[in-house]
């Protein structure tokens, strides 16, 4: 039988892998991609926790969630055209003007 | 039965995840990524949830994804960034390896506990789950939905005003 325990492991192996790409990656989109990934490894354990709860909380809260993920992509992919339109690239390493 | 088919598609969803992390070319990543995002949507469906999957897929795997892919053609990443696709690995695996183990931990040592509500299976086949939905979203939680649009109109916004030649 499956019990939540099962979908919260999924959800914790996709979680770190998208920490893993997020952290070593130097392409911004698949930097990206790898944020998406995590989001949606948290919105598997919410409503893995909702179904298991017998509560509808969980699962608005998810769609709540994918209203802020389409608007980051909006906004995030605007600022990457804009940022390759400026340099050239989408490389995080020359994204340094910051760096002393 | 069905927790070998459990097993199958968590297989794929982890080597999909696996492929997004380590593709040098970000088109490669973008299909692994759908692929994470179908398996999800069958892990929904799964949980007795048909309006999530139905909302992941058009979503996520429609909308977020083909936004992606339009972007990566855009701008036509070359060749020569493929040569060095990644840095600073072994800090990166420490640090996610030691996420891994803290939720492990968790959930290994610990017990779901909560409040448990009235939305039982029987009930969510019975009404249907987007009736639920629909009446959770718009007498309990009206106040954020309304933000949530506003959210969502500030972003349309902020993006053809980032996304302009001269501002």
């Amino acid at each position: 039988m499956i019990s939540v325990y099962h979908y919260m492991t999924v959800s914790a192996i996709l979680f770190a892998m998208g920490t893993y790409g997020v952290l070593t990656r130097r392409n911004a989109i698949v930097i990206f991609m790898c944020i998406e990934l995590m989001l949606n490894s948290v919105n598997l354990t919410f409503i893995a926790l909702s179904s298991h709860l017998q509560s509808m909380d969980g699962q608005v809260f998810v769609m709540f969630v994918m209203v802020v993920a389409a608007a980051e992509a909006a906004v995030g992919l605007a600022l990457m055209i804009s940022f390759y339109r400026n340099r050239e690239s989408i490389d995080v390493d020359d994204m340094n003007l910051l760096k002393l | 039965m069905e927790i070998i088919f459990f097993y199958l598609v968590a297989l794929v969803a982890v080597v999909s995840g696996f492929l997004v992390i380590r593709c040098q070319s970000p088109v490669n990543s973008a299909l692994g990524l759908v692929n994470t995002f179908f398996c999800l949507a069958i892990f929904y469906v799964m949980l007795h949830a048909p309006f999530m999957a139905a909302i992941q897929i058009m979503v996520y795997a429609g909308a977020i994804m083909v936004l992606i892919i339009f972007v990566i053609m855009l701008l036509n990443l070359g060749e020569a960034e493929r040569k060095r696709y990644t840095h600073g690995i072994v800090w990166s695996s420490i640090a996610s390896l030691l996420v891994l183990f803290n939720v492990i931990f968790f959930i290994k040592r610990g017990r779901v506990t909560g409040a448990e509500g009235d939305i039982t299976t029987f009930m969510v086949e019975s009404f249907g789950h987007t009736e639920l939905i629909g009446k959770a979203i718009f007498t309990e939680f009206l106040l954020p939905f309304e933000i949530a649009s506003i959210l969502l109109l500030v972003a349309i916004v902020g993006a053809v005003v980032l996304a302009k030649k001269e501002v």
